[in-house]
């Protein structure tokens, strides 16, 4: 375990670097660092945050899901077509995380049953996903009515006592069981497992298959509810929101310690991951520098992170 | 008591037949040894009664009831446990975490559970805690014989598991074993040393070509009658060609060279015009020592010392010999593509004719230079890959098994250009697991054996017993 907290070591430097660089070259550290700007940024952050705890079970079992930005486009005008057809909030909730679910199930099956490497199966889904959301929205976006949906990832939740939003509080929630179940059950065990030697599990009678389609399902309820929480951010169901979250998502992981082979990564490196990449958007903001110098910056930092993973697991390589 | 017996036992791959009737049998609380050259069927049979394959007929019987396991889950399920030659664990799990892999029991009793294991094992100083990937490879053994103790395994098969040990770890494995058969476990042990076998397994078993050939108590028989009814076969195809002159041009010249865990010291001249043969088990670290000459391999120690260029044919033929989707001629063509090419931009005609003339030389069975090499046999796509070879006009040739997986008639076409290769001046090293095509091909040969190169000694000197005798570490003396 101490092996896990020094993988999260790493990602946190990495935090605090970025914070204190923003914090000097703003010129009003006390802006930057203020209380205001903490909860812009963790409300910015809540759907990569979300999808990225669903997308590191996927890496550490050494696959990838291309599918996430789709899912969550889909997934908003689902639960905004529920909340317009007059259901009630945790309904449409529940029919946006279940709609997540049942295609993560096909992206599973997909993988294990069709034998399609993963890239491809969630890179055709990303097709499919995608192209339903604009049917079942009829190309527009869905308004739907005032709800506690609305509320998930406001900047400034209307109870002051919450201090952040509601989804920044599910997040941490969800971060927390998920971190303690991949760690402490036999299913997070598996998880590891498979990515680490996929044959050696199946020689010890584990049915690998079936434990893919977990893996896959269940990411795709948190890929469901970041569409929620997409949703409630726009206030509307939009079928053409989200195009290259996933590419954030997977970025949140990898600079968390995640190994694209399997194996390797954490929840808690993951949500250090897409913290990071939240400052950085909003510090760009915040020195009024134009959109492609964040794009530039979150490039380099990606490869740096993973180049600084490689030489490390390279130094511990030769010791052994 | 724990009875195994087998009946039979047939399985084919294809055209060739892997096992061709065997018959074995083993009986709690006793270690059988099971012998035979590489390919004689030990592994196939392994995976058998493993649940990787299912024989295609004949019968096996675990204590009287019919066993006929239809994947590995059911063998674990009925107490049999397989050790690979290569390790199967997953590095990045805790050693306790692995051990109980597929049947986890509760954190606590997993750490306690998995100390008394390591402890029986006389390795408690292990950490359970501590992750997989990071242990030494004796230590990694010994997590994967704990699996196989963890689930209560009346049947142990153990693949070559000291090819890769030192001999302090050799005695504690041993010690181990002695526990287990102590128990009442059956442990079926494939080793090619056989000293080893002599001190911890009762019984044997030969295989020779998929048959079991000869079986009974090891106090019975001598190394000597082990050995010929291991490679009766060899002696009988055996001709000798006429030995070319060879220079005292040396062109290849290692001292002393040694590579991380596999090779440990080798010491040999190559010199013009002549063909070097070494022999070896496999893991015996022969492919590790070409792949160090060549530079794929990172050395340890020693020099080696070379006049003129470098080519080297790899024993995987798909994975390292060839780009299976592209063409005959770019195959033939990639070491020396600027033969064929001006400044930069290929001469397609030039490339043809080029390959077409490796191809009549090698007799290549293809539609033409331009068909993609994955349509072609494997003994076409052999002829390919030494094609290339021919093409890069090296002066120095590394051939590490070239007449793997190929018919006869290929192998033939194969073995006769190398000799004519030699003829014209190349200096050549062979790798094979076939005696009888060493001896055929070879002026010299010296043989591999855990790490050390012997003196490369005149084919004349060498007999085929002696041969597996050096490589199973018997009489001679490493050089």
């Amino acid at each position: 375990m101490k092996r896990n907290v020094l993988h999260v070591v790493g990602p946190l430097l990495g935090l605090i670097g970025v914070a204190l660089f923003f914090a000097l070259l703003t010129g009003s550290p006390e802006r930057y660092l203020s209380m205001t700007n903490l909860r812009v940024v963790l409300a910015q952050t809540v759907i990569v945050a979300i999808g990225a705890i669903g997308m590191t079970m996927i890496i550490i079992s050494a696959g990838i899901d291309l599918s996430v930005g789709a899912v969550i486009a889909l997934t908003s005008v689902v639960t905004a077509l529920a909340l317009r057809g007059g259901y009630a909030p945790w309904l449409a909730l529940a029919a946006g995380v279940v709609c997540g679910g049942i295609i993560g199930a096909i992206n599973g099956l997909a993988i294990t049953t069709l034998r399609v490497v993963p890239f491809i199966a969630t890179l055709g889904m990303l097709g499919v996903a995608r192209g339903v959301a604009k049917y079942a929205a009829n190309q527009q976006t869905v308004n739907v009515p005032p709800t506690w949906i609305n509320e998930l990832a406001v900047t400034f939740p209307s109870r002051p006592w919450m201090v952040f939003a509601p989804g920044v509080w599910l997040t941490v929630l969800l971060a927390a069981a998920m971190t303690i179940m991949l760690r402490n059950t036999i299913f997070g065990r598996r998880v590891f497992a498979i990515g680490s030697n996929e044959a050696a599990v199946r020689a010890c009678g584990i049915n690998v298959e079936r434990a893919k389609v977990a893996i896959y399902t269940a990411a795709g309820l948190f890929f469901g509810l970041a569409g929620v929480t997409q949703m409630s951010r726009l206030r509307q169901g939009d079928p053409t929101v989200a195009v290259g979250v996933e590419l954030d998502v997977i970025a949140a992981v990898v600079i968390g310690g995640g190994s694209l082979s399997g194996g390797e990564g954490s929840i808690p490196g993951a949500m250090i991951g897409a913290l990071i990449m939240s400052l950085l958007r909003n510090g760009c903001q915040q020195m009024g520098w134009p959109n492609y110098v964040q794009e530039i910056i979150i490039g380099i930092i990606i490869v740096l992170a993973v180049a600084l993973d490689r030489y490390r697991a390279a130094r511990t390589a030769e010791v052994t | 008591m724990t009875q195994l017996r087998l009946r039979g036992i047939r399985k084919r791959f294809g055209a060739t037949a892997a096992l061709d009737g065997v018959d074995f049998d083993v009986s709690g609380g006793e270690v059988h040894a099971l012998i035979g050259e590489n390919g004689a069927g030990k592994s196939t049979l392994m995976n058998i009664l493993s649940g990787t394959f299912a024989p295609d007929d004949g019968a096996m019987f675990l204590d009287d009831v019919p066993y006929a396991p239809a994947r590995p889950a059911d063998a674990r399920r009925y107490g049999i446990a397989h050790i690979h030659q290569e390790l199967a664990l997953c590095p990045h799990l805790s050693v306790a975490e692995n051990i109980f892999l597929g049947i986890e029991p509760s954190r606590r009793e997993m750490h306690t559970r998995a100390t008394r294991l390591l402890d029986e094992f006389g390795r408690g100083e292990v950490d359970p805690a501590r992750r997989a990937g990071d242990l030494p490879l004796a230590d990694q053994q010994v997590v994967e014989i704990c699996r196989a103790l963890a689930f209560d395994a009346r049947v142990l098969l153990m693949d070559e598991p000291t090819s890769s040990l030192q001999r302090g770890d050799v005695e504690r494995l041993f010690r181990l074993i002695g526990k287990l058969r102590e128990r009442g476990v059956a442990v079926i042990y494939i080793s090619h040393f056989l000293e080893e076998l002599r001190e911890i397994a009762e019984r044997y078993t030969v295989l020779r070509d998929g048959r079991s050939v000869s079986a009974g108590a090891l106090a019975a028989v001598s190394n000597e009658e082990l050995i010929a009814a291991m490679v009766a076969r060899s002696m009988e195809t055996i001709e000798r060609e006429q030995i070319p002159a060879v220079s005292e041009d040396v062109l290849l010249s290692v001292r002393n060279l040694a590579a991380p865990h596999r090779v440990h010291s080798a010491t040999f001249d190559l010199r013009r015009g002549e063909i070097l043969g070494i022999a070896g088990l496999i893991g015996s670290g022969r492919s590790e020592l070409i792949r160090a000459i060549f530079g794929l391999l990172r050395t340890s120690g020693g020099e080696v010392s070379r006049r003129g260029t470098i080519g080297y044919l790899s024993e995987d033929r798909k994975g390292e010999g060839l780009a299976l989707q592209l063409s005959v001629a770019d195959n033939v063509t990639m070491s020396r593509l600027r033969t064929c090419a001006r400044a930069g931009w290929i001469d397609l005609r030039r490339q043809n004719a080029q390959a077409e003339e490796v191809m009549r030389r090698l007799r290549v069975k293809a539609a033409g230079p331009r068909s993609a090499v994955m349509r072609l046999s494997g003994g076409n796509q052999q002829k390919v890959v030494l094609g290339r070879l021919l093409h890069q006009d090296a002066d120095i040739l590394l051939l590490d098994e070239p007449t793997r997986g190929i018919d006869v008639g290929s192998k033939a076409d194969i073995f006769a250009e190398i000799a004519q290769l030699a003829r014209e001046g190349k200096a050549i090293v062979v790798v094979s697991s076939y005696l009888p095509d060493l001896f055929a091909v070879c002026d010299r040969i010296a043989v591999m054996c855990r790490g050390r190169l012997s003196e490369a000694k005149a084919t004349a000197e060498w007999t085929p017993d002696l041969v597996m005798q050096t490589a199973i570490g018997g009489s001679e003396k490493a050089a």
